[in-house]
């Protein structure tokens, strides 16, 4: 026999209450698992976003555009490599709840600035050659069970009327935070038509997108960028992708503060919930730990019970959590992968799952153990009986 | 009587008191005397008179206020909890009025586990468990758990527990105080098996005259005060 075997049965002996506690764990880490991922998900674009490429928006809003006589002045500032540009065009797939990002952009430019979108070389050719088509990501298409030269039809919110495309490629992510849920389709396209509808929303942009070589002079060519276009029309607020993407972020913030609050707390309530279980399986076997120490145990013997049967229990519920996370995970990105493009468990929050688990299972053992190594034999053994 | 043997446990001027709240309560007042090695000692008196604690006291497994106890010419009463934890491991088989087995570990288990403090390997151990079980004549009981034995098996893989470590001294704290008649003069037999045959010096505190009559000698407690019996 060996003393490990005892921990085992000692974890055993109340099955249905060890039951309940490594069940209480295993919800507990997978809400912690989730939580986690999905603060991980609002950061994604963030996490997504390079540091050879600068934004360029106007300085009063979002909302607001700037024209795009800026392009050249822009390329001309020293640093700058290449420039495109983007608009945020928010058309509707039938209904709202079918919400696919989708942005008129400068397709040559906007794919060199972004390799991490990869479409097959013919896909690419065909997109870049007909002015009325788009391309999607694997995600989108998936959801939509959409195939090349497939015509979508978007509802048009902030540029009315119906605006149809063909379907010409389907991106894929390079690396796994790419954000394979979006629709990009020609600035041409847009722009001919708005200047035959409403003349003066023409040759404008949403943002100009700025690619450099060098990150370390992202602070100076921003500057710059915004010098050259000081008092004039439409100011330019230039950051960089990861600052800029970091705007949609702290808009939300607050949210994001409280589901890691509330990460946090899961892990709190576990910990009373495990340590109300040392007490009391403690408390119940105060005269067997008597008993070992009479035979001459030590104290770090009965320790070693007693926290190893609280391990036993929270690391059971802790793997049983983590194998629960992924297809939970999975299922979670599935039915809200339209408002997270990526939502996978990260191993942080693997080892942060298991970090919490021993935090759980030693500060659950910590009082029963001083109470078990610290009484004094006689008494141990008067309360036998 | 065997006053020619050398003394296995000697104790001079002991005292203990216990605290209850602000007031001191006297419980075993200078306390003198000897056992001699192979002894088998009854202790006897009223409930409360400190039996049990004269018998802890000895054992080590309760502190002294004043005085000294001597075992096997060590003096236990000088020792630190560790020190007296390994010394009890070593020296002292307790038989307690529960058995106090531990419920989840079967009988065979239940007599290894002093073992598991020495550096005994796998299969001595397990010669050392079969050998005390065959003893007490439970080696076919081996892998029953104690909520499958009866009171007097219980008792009896508590003894096996308590010789396996061929210890010094067995201390048995009303070893019969639970059992019925039968399974009593059973397990009191076998005591005195351990006492005549294979020499043991045995200290049994019990409220029974009959089983103290199994006993070479019988001392009373009253109030603290150890008297020879008349
Ligand atoms: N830990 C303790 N704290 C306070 N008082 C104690 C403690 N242990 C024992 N006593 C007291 O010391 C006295 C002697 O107790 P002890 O258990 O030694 O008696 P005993 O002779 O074994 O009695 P019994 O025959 O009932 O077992 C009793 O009055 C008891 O209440
Ligand atoms: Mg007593």
């Amino acid at each position: 026999m060996h003393i490990l075997k005892l921990i085992f049965r000692n974890a055993l002996r109340h099955k249905l209450r060890t039951f309940l506690t490594i069940l209480g764990i295993t919800i507990a880490i997978l809400a912690f698992g989730i939580l986690r991922t999905l603060v991980n998900a609002w950061y994604s674009g963030v996490e997504a976003s390079s540091s050879t490429r600068l934004i360029t928006r106007n300085s009063i809003s979002l909302v607001f555009s700037l024209p795009l006589s800026y392009k050249e002045k822009i390329r001309q500032v020293p640093g700058v490599k290449n420039v495109s540009y983007a608009i945020w065009f928010n058309g509707t797939y039938i209904s709202e709840k079918n919400f696919i990002p989708n942005f008129a952009i400068e397709p040559k430019t906007f794919l060199e600035l972004y390799p991490e979108y990869l479409l097959p070389e013919d896909q690419k050719t065909a997109f870049l050659r007909d002015r009325k088509s788009a391309i999607v990501g694997r995600k989108v298409a998936e959801r939509f069970q959409w195939k090349v030269g497939d015509t979508i039809s978007l509802k048009g919110t902030i540029f009315p009327g119906t605006w149809d495309f063909v379907l010409r490629g389907i991106y894929y992510g390079a690396e796994k935070s790419a954000d394979e849920t979006q629709l990009f389709f020609h600035w041409n396209y847009l722009n001919e038509r708005l200047k035959k509808t409403t003349p003066r929303r023409a040759d404008q942009t949403g943002v100009y997108i700025i690619g450099i070589d060098n990150p370390g002079q992202a602070a100076e060519i921003s500057e710059a960028i915004d010098n050259t276009f000081k008092n004039s029309l439409a100011e330019t607020l230039t950051e960089t992708e990861k600052a800029f993407q970091m705007s949609f972020v702290t808009m939300t913030e607050a949210i994001v503060t409280v589901v890691q609050l509330v990460s946090f707390m899961v892990i709190i309530i576990i910990m009373a919930v495990v340590a109300n279980t040392m007490a009391m399986t403690a408390r119940e076997r105060i005269g067997e730990y008597a008993i070992m120490k009479t035979l001459g145990f030590g104290g770090w013997h009965i320790a070693v019970l007693i926290l190893g049967e609280s391990l036993v229990i929270t690391l059971t519920g802790c793997v049983l959590g983590i194998v629960l996370t992924f297809p939970a995970a999975r299922y979670f990105g599935n039915t809200m992968g339209n408002f997270f493009p990526v939502f996978s468990v990260s191993t942080i929050t693997i080892f942060l799952d298991i970090a919490a688990s021993f935090l759980v299972g030693l500060i659950a053992a910590a009082f029963p153990t001083w109470r078990a190594v610290n009484i004094r034999i006689a008494e141990g053994l008067r309360r036998i009986g | 009587m065997t006053d020619t043997k050398q003394p296995i446990v000697e104790i001079k001027n002991l005292s203990k008191s216990y605290l209850r709240g602000i007031q001191t309560i006297p419980v075993l007042e200078n306390i003198n005397f000897d056992i001699p090695e192979g002894e088998f000692l009854a202790l006897m008196g009223p409930s409360g008179s400190g039996k049990s604690t004269l018998l802890n006291l000895i054992a080590g497994i309760d502190k002294t206020d004043t005085g000294t106890i001597m075992v096997g010419g060590l003096d236990i009463t000088s020792m630190t909890e560790t020190e007296l934890a390994h010394w009890r491991a070593v020296h002292v088989g307790f038989i307690f009025q529960f058995y106090n087995l531990i419920p989840v570990l079967t009988a065979f288990e239940n007599v290894e586990l002093p073992l598991l403090l020495t550096w005994l390997s796998r299969k001595e151990r397990r010669e050392h468990v079969e050998m005390a079980l065959q003893m007490v004549g439970l080696a076919d009981r081996m892998d029953h758990y104690p909520s499958q034995l009866s009171g007097g098996q219980q008792q009896r893989v508590a003894i096996a527990r308590a010789i396996v470590t061929d210890p010094t001294l067995l201390v048995a704290d009303e070893p019969t105080g639970d059992l019925d008649r039968v399974s009593a003069e059973d397990i009191l037999g076998l005591i005195a098996r351990l006492n005549q045959e294979f020499g043991k010096t045995i200290i049994m505190v019990t409220h029974d005259p009959h089983a103290a009559e199994k006993a070479h000698t019988i001392r009373k407690l009253e109030k603290g005060i150890l008297n020879a019996h008349p």
